[in-house]
């Protein structure tokens, strides 16, 4: 873009001038998935001993649920995504981050608004909106800081070097300017003075809700996958004209999904929402294809390390996918809508796919930026057993839960109390796989706080030693 | 894609797709709606709700009932019943007529066949329109949940998780507004293995004073609250319970037509 620049910045300096903006947004990330999973803790626990918070309304189910989604929606995933997104752009751009000052300014007011919004959720005052709790102060914090993020890094991008784009790209571009659109489309029809009326308010939540929690950690986090499957697997990405593919499909039909069958809408929109979501196959199946024949016959041991993490991860999206394709199906939907099924494909789709994308893409690029090693190396192939796990155990046991759930309440012969019985005995297994992921999250935590600790100790030390200097003769005489 | 603007206009092809389907659509759609009228009356649903049961809907929405409670009915279809309401002026003709015939559980169609044969003979018939559906069968609701059942609700609280029974009937399923406090303060008592957690935070147990508050929770055999004690719901309590008894889906509308139960005096 700018041709009088023509300083080549080698990978080092590159990585460096991400090393602020991104410490800021992954510590703060870091904490609000440890919180974030203590909260859903917390609220299954309504399900093990009812009576737990009988007297203490800041964690009854209905509150701590919604707290818990948000803070590792909002709270997690999309400053992570946008962090490894600056980094992502910043090394195929081959230039430093621009703005640097913008994305740290942002991060500490996306973490404050994340904050805000949860202590809101906690003490009721949400807006009610599912995937939208947060109160209106936060939203606007949330929707200021993405901007100034989002600036810089179409900034970064925009200053690229090399023309030709690469499908990584396409796919962060796109997520940088979808998060805006809904973000502000849900708060300006649902959460001013005077919102849209009746029912309409539930479609565009739906739309909302899927635009963010499918379309929107899909394209970040396949893109993620796209740049680092290829070089954790030292061969080139499969093919860009099925990652085109992808790309087309992804964002044209997997926008329509999610309006549940039943929905007291006019019968168009599920109809619609269920077209879109069978259709929604192709992307599934040209990622999948890409992500094989990438990875298989690569000369790579991963050893629990980040690309086990994105392999897992990109096995968990498809399957988060075929989740979703199934519960638009009229026939599978009769019986699952309603139950634990949904809950576990959203669950699966925010710490199988995301979360475990993103924290093997962040121990993978970390040491990079801030120029030594993880001070734990370790706790990653611990952290991704226990992930790995945990998500089994946890989302499996909600979907298994779900079905059995939805086949006693879609015979009304059977009492209702059974059909929540036996998801309390899945509730109690997956509780198991909650906890699972939950230490691997402090693991996750651990090394991400020993490192800005370790750089901070860093820093203070060459301060102190430039203080204690002798000065230079120059500039004595000067 | 060769370039940042071409990733962008595909980024705004689709999602601008959807926005005009999914955002602007409903938003014209029923964003506009206004109250329909009742099948076969001069009535008009729903009809505003007032005092406690709006603010009930806002504490509704602070706990996050909706986690746990939807409020919407399912429905397959529905079935009609033809029912002989005079036997005209040839009874026996009529009545060996009617023992012939299927007269419950038929398609519209066949109904109306039914219906033919009958005045023909000089009977007189009502042709009723039954919902059927699982929930209908739970006894959830009378029809399926529609549009014009949330015209007055903000936020609309449909819920996503059954992991209670459904609400979208519960005022006319369980009109006693001390069964809905005693629930909230102790499910258990009322709802045999009952899941849902007690919340007691929206209850006072206090003192008896020289009179028990008009207010106090009548509690069935067997659970009493601490000696000397009362259990009075705060105003939070009274106003959910009045937004529970003001949920009633209980209108034939346009688009779910039923016939409404009428007990004869």
């Amino acid at each position: 873009m700018n041709p009088t620049k023509t300083k080549n910045f080698s990978a080092s300096e590159i990585d460096a001038s991400c090393r602020v903006p991104l410490l800021a947004l992954f510590g703060g990330a870091a904490l609000w998935l440890v919180a974030g999973l203590a909260l859903s803790l917390a609220a299954i626990m309504t399900f093990h001993k009812p009576d737990m918070f009988a007297d203490c309304p800041l964690l009854t189910y209905g509150h701590a649920q919604a707290a818990a989604n948000d803070a590792l929606l909002y709270g997690f995933c999309i400053p992570a995504g946008l962090g490894v997104m600056l980094w992502i752009f910043a090394r195929l751009s081959q230039t430093e981050l621009a703005l640097p000052m913008m994305p740290v300014v942002a991060a500490n007011i996306w973490h404050v608004g994340v904050l805000i919004g949860t202590v809101a959720i906690l003490i009721g005052d949400s807006t009610g909106f599912a995937w939208l709790e947060y109160s209106r102060s936060a939203s606007v914090l949330l929707f200021a800081a993405f901007l100034l993020i989002a600036i810089s890094a179409v900034a970064t991008f925009g200053a690229r070097r090399e023309r030709e784009l690469y499908p990584s790209q396409w796919f962060l571009l796109a997520a940088l300017f979808w998060f805006p659109w809904i973000y502000s489309t849900a708060n300006l029809f649902l959460t001013i003075h005077h919102p849209v009326r009746g029912v309409a308010q539930a479609a565009i939540d739906y739309w909302f809700s899927d635009n963010l929690v499918f379309v929107w950690l899909a394209l970040v986090g396949v893109g993620t996958a796209f740049y680092f499957l290829p070089k954790l697997a030292a061969r080139p990405l499969h093919s860009s004209y099925l990652a085109l593919f992808a790309f087309w499909t992804l964002i044209l039909f997997g926008t329509w999904c999610g309006i549940p069958q039943g929905a007291p809408l006019p019968a168009w929109m599920p109809a619609a929402s269920a077209v879109a979501s069978s259709l929604l196959i192709l992307p599934l199946i040209a990622i999948a294809v890409i992500a094989c024949k990438t990875v298989c016959g690569a000369n790579v041991t991963c050893k629990g390390g980040p690309f086990c993490y994105v392999k897992f991860g990109t096995s968990a999206f498809i399957l988060s996918g075929l989740m979703l394709i199934a519960s638009a199906c009229p026939q599978f939907s009769r019986v699952t809508e309603f139950t634990w099924f949904g809950p576990a494909q959203a669950q699966l789709q925010i710490l199988g796919f995301f979360t475990i994308v993103m924290s093997g893409a962040i121990y993978e690029l970390l040491p990079r930026v801030m120029g030594f090693g993880l001070p734990f190396p370790k706790f990653v192939r611990a952290q991704h057993w226990l992930f790995m796990l945990g998500i089994l155990l946890w989302a499996g046991s909600l979907a298994v839960g779900g079905v059995e759930q939805g086949m006693r309440l879609g015979n009304p012969q059977t009492p209702f109390a059974d059909s929540t019985n036996v998801a309390l005995i899945f509730l109690r297994v997956g509780t198991t796989g909650l906890l699972f992921i939950l230490l691997g999250s402090l693991l996750f935590a651990a090394n991400i706080f020993a490192m800005t600790f370790k750089w901070k100790l860093a820093l203070v030390k060459t301060v102190i030693t430039f203080i204690k200097s002798p000065l230079k003769i120059t500039e004595v005489k000067s | 894609m060769k370039n940042g603007f071409s990733v962008f206009v595909a980024a705004f092809i689709a999602l601008g797709l959807s926005w005009f389907g999914f955002v602007l659509g409903p938003a014209k759609q029923l964003g506009r709606e206004k109250q329909t009228a009742v099948l076969n009356s001069s009535d008009t649903y729903p009809l505003q709700p007032i005092g406690n049961a709006t603010l009930g809907l806002q504490v509704y929405r602070a706990n996050g009932c909706a986690a746990c409670h939807t409020e919407q009915v399912r429905q397959d279809g529905v079935v009609c019943d033809v029912v002989l309401t005079a036997a005209g002026k040839k009874p026996t003709v009529v009545s060996n007529l009617v023992s012939t015939l299927k007269l419950t559980g038929l398609t519209k169609d066949e109904a109306d066949a039914v219906s033919d044969q009958i005045t023909a003979a000089g009977g007189n018939v009502e042709t009723h329109i039954i919902p059927v559906g699982v929930d209908i069968a739970r006894g959830w609701g009378l029809r399926q949940s529609v549009a014009a059942d949330f015209l007055y609700d903000t936020p609309v609280q449909l819920g996503s998780l059954r992991a209670g029974p459904d609400l979208a009937n519960v005022g006319a399923r369980l009109p006693d507004a001390n069964w809905q406090l005693v629930h909230l303060y102790a499910p258990s008592t009322v709802a045999k293995n009952s899941a849902m957690p007690p919340f007691r935070f929206l209850f006072e147990v206090r003192k008896l004073g020289d009179a028990p508050s008009p207010d106090a929770l009548q509690f069935p055999q067997g659970f009493a609250p601490p000696a000397g004690c009362e259990v009075v719901p705060t105003p939070a309590a009274k106003q959910l319970v009045a937004y529970l008894l003001s949920l009633k889906a209980d209108a034939p509308l346009y688009e779910a037509p039923f016939t409404p139960v009428t007990t004869k005096p």
